[in-house]
């Protein structure tokens, strides 16, 4: 059979969001693919620096719907470094938990992905019904169930009352059984094992040279976690271990996810045993002085990074997000070559990609091929067209 | 039988009408039970129905270039084959147009709709629905064998090729699920790869290639295509109650001809929705499998087994023949 060229996306049925693999398959073993990201450009950078500190966090909850805290807290985290503040115990505590709780619902969530790419859809359902009382959960702590809203510059907007305290250690009970289940039936399923072991693997030397970061670099034995090697929130005084493993494939990756479900269900319990007294923010200062502060945070799906310039305003200069999403594309366009096309989506969905995370655009001259920066005027005149000029962008 | 009895068997009960009932209401049940399995509350009863009318109403669109007479007579071929299959299988009693060597029409008819797939994804010019049609074709090679096999030895024990005299060979002695278990396994699973449901939905892997060859059926080509399907899964859930289950046969003779009938149907019935519950529980509990692992699993234990089946009844057929 001839070579036959597939284009996977940028609409297809195994991606939810856009981005197109152009796949070069012979039979069903794929000789190479090439990789198209960038069809969902959202000008969120660009957007956060024309808002103050206070209006740039709900922006940046919307960079990505899962990991909403993750942004956040990234933000936040680094403009309190930024005006060198303490931010309250109690406060911090929130915080995790807050984060934890997403992390549990975000590998939720992926599990049942990683399984309907293999046509499992029990798993997919069974686990999404589970996520749903995570997404309780936070409804009850912060009234929002997927944008939870709860981050401020200075601490967090809504305290833990006893007895949401109480209904979450029920919630929590629930859960861990529901974990426990799911990791007898994964570990136990020979369905599963034969679609996921072996696929998609690389190693630890291939991890480390093409960045891989968060579970997939985990789960090739990268023993890296920003939660112990740069302790920030509460992470430093929860007893919790990072979980490796050394398969390298999308197996490993399944391991590690369903070890850190337990691992977070750890922290956010001795996170709500051990909640300190005391206020839950401080009063900030309206400006940050001239910094620049590189915030990391693990993320569900592995290190985010912000980068953030501040210039004695009450709006950052530059704000750069590196999601995990875009750290891991590498190894994963890596990965696939001389795999079978039948693992294309569960290779893909192992990283967990968050797609609109991912998008930028580099405007280059035609002619003299030369990369520019663009101004908030021109992204609003490329974005909203000649004929919506009078339309209000605040 | 006389002919308008013999119409009414083929066009109203038990034949097409019925048929094409039956097939909307195993879908419904199938839908349903496997949505309950999986924590969800499934879709109404008419879903089925309310599916096929609605597509059937759709607009037809033709891809660019595609032969537009071939991909209207596709689906229409793959139904024909079915119905007639269909009319072969014991569903009352014996089947009035029973023949020495109707099993193996059935069989042989049963296979053209996975061809008529291939057809389809090769005529659509699109490249998902022509690797569909690809792997439609390449698991028809791997589990047709194991299928035929398995469907075969009861048909070498019963000694005729009537898929009516192996059910009376059955009520006369004993059901051929018990005497040849490894041969009733194989069917089924043979059957679940024939109607292409997890994990044997290889050529129509949604995350995979879309929809395989049904990627560019739109309208009544769809709605017929699907209610073939479904009317091959009727077929083959009685092809299999039929040779393995004992069909509609009782091993006591019911006198009043009447009440011989409903019973056989309500065993008839029993049995295709005890078939369907198998199929339905294998489609929630495995994800799907890749193609090149079907050609193991296919090869060295299904096609092993089946012939390790024929050994054993050679050997009985040798002992009780002998004695």
């Amino acid at each position: 059979m001839p070579e036959v060229h597939i284009p996977i996306g940028p609409q297809h049925p195994a991606l939810k969001e856009p981005v197109n693999f152009k796949v070069v398959v012979d039979g069903e073993k794929i000789v190479s693919l090439d990789l198209d990201i960038s069809y969902n450009h959202r000008g969120i950078e660009k957007a956060a620096e024309k808002r103050d500190f206070i209006k740039v966090v709900p922006l940046l909850a919307r960079v990505c719907g899962i990991c909403s805290h993750s942004h956040t807290t990234t933000f936040v985290k680094g403009i309190e470094e930024a005006m060198k503040i303490e931010i309250p115990e109690r406060a911090q505590y929130i915080r995790t938990i807050i984060a934890e709780l997403e992390r549990m619902h975000s590998h939720l969530l992926w599990l049942g992905v990683a399984a309907h790419e293999i046509g499992f859809n029990t798993l997919f359902m069974w686990t999404w019904r589970d996520r749903e009382t995570i997404q309780d959960m936070l409804e009850e702590m912060t009234g929002n169930r997927v944008v939870y809203g709860i981050n401020e510059v200075g601490g967090v907007r809504r305290d833990l009352t006893p007895s949401q305290i109480q209904a979450a250690f029920n919630h929590l009970l629930k859960l861990e059984d529901r974990f426990s289940k799911y990791g007898e039936m994964v570990k136990s399923d020979q369905n599963l094992q034969i679609r996921f072991r072996g696929v998609g693997k690389f190693t630890r030397e291939e991890a480390l040279k093409y960045g891989t970061v968060g579970p997939t670099a985990r789960a090739s034995g990268v023993d890296y976690d920003i939660r112990r090697d740069e302790p920030y929130l509460a992470y430093a005084e929860v007893p919790w271990k990072v979980i490796t493993d050394t398969h390298g494939d999308v197996w490993g990756r399944t391991l590690v996810r369903l070890g850190e479900m337990h691992e977070s269900l750890k922290i956010v319990r001795y996170c709500l045993e051990n909640l300190p007294a005391g206020p839950i923010s401080v009063p900030v200062p309206k400006t940050a002085p001239p910094s620049e502060i590189l915030s990391r945070y693990e993320a569900p799906r592995g290190e985010l990074v912000h980068f953030i310039r501040t210039n004695n305003t009450d709006k950052v200069e530059r704000l750069d997000i590196r999601t995990p999403t875009m750290a891991n594309w590498t190894s994963v366009a890596v990965s696939l070559v001389n795999q079978n096309i039948a693992d294309i989506p569960v290779i893909v969905a192992a990283i967990d990609p968050c797609l609109s995370c991912t998008s930028r655009i580099t405007v280059l001259n035609g002619r003299g091929g030369k990369a520019g920066v663009m101004t908030w005027d021109d992204l609003r005149k490329r974005g909203c067209g000649k004929n919506n000029k009078g339309r209000s962008v605040s | 039988m006389n002919a308008l009895l013999l119409a009414f068997y083929i066009l109203v009960f038990p034949g097409f009408l019925f048929l094409i009932l039956y097939s909307f209401f195993l879908e419904y049940l199938d839908r349903k039970i496997a949505a309950r399995m999986q924590h969800r509350v499934g879709p109404p009863f008419v879903q089925p129905f309310a599916d096929f009318i609605k597509t059937l109403a759709k607009e037809v669109i033709d891809p660019k270039g595609v032969d537009r007479k071939a991909l209207d007579a596709a689906p229409l071929i793959a139904m024909a084959a079915v119905m007639t299959a269909y009319l072969y299988v014991p569903i009352i009693g014996r089947s009035p147009l029973a023949f020495q060597g109707d099993l193996v029409v059935v069989l042989y008819l049963l296979t053209l709709p996975t061809i008529i797939l291939f057809v389809v994804g090769w005529l659509s010019r699109n490249i998902f629905a022509t690797m569909g049609g690809v792997r439609a074709v390449t698991q028809m090679f791997i589990y047709e064998v194991p299928f035929f096999l398995a469907l075969i030895t009861p048909a070498m024990m019963a000694g005729s090729w009537s898929i009516s005299d192996i059910v009376t060979w059955q009520q006369q002695n004993m059901w051929f699920a018990v005497l040849q278990p490894i041969g009733f396994i194989i069917a089924l699973i043979g059957l679940q790869a024939k109607l292409e449901r997890t994990p044997f939905d290889i050529p129509e892997a949604e995350t995979e290639i879309v929809a395989g060859p049904w990627t560019e059926l739109t309208g009544r080509r769809l709605a017929l295509m699907h209610l073939t399907i479904d009317m091959a899964m009727v077929t083959g859930c009685a092809l299999v109650a039929a040779v393995f289950l004992g069909g509609p046969l009782t091993p006591w003779v019911i006198t009043p001809g009447w009440l011989a009938v409903i019973v056989g149907f309500l065993l008839f019935l029993a049995k295709t929705l005890f078939i369907l519950l198998i199929l339905a529980t294998i489609k929630v509990a495995t994800g799907r499998i890749r193609i090149d692992q079907l050609n193991d699993i296919g090869w060295k234990y299904l096609a092993s087994a089946a012939l390790i089946q024929i050994g054993i009844v050679l050997m009985m057929n040798y002992l009780w023949v002998g004695a």
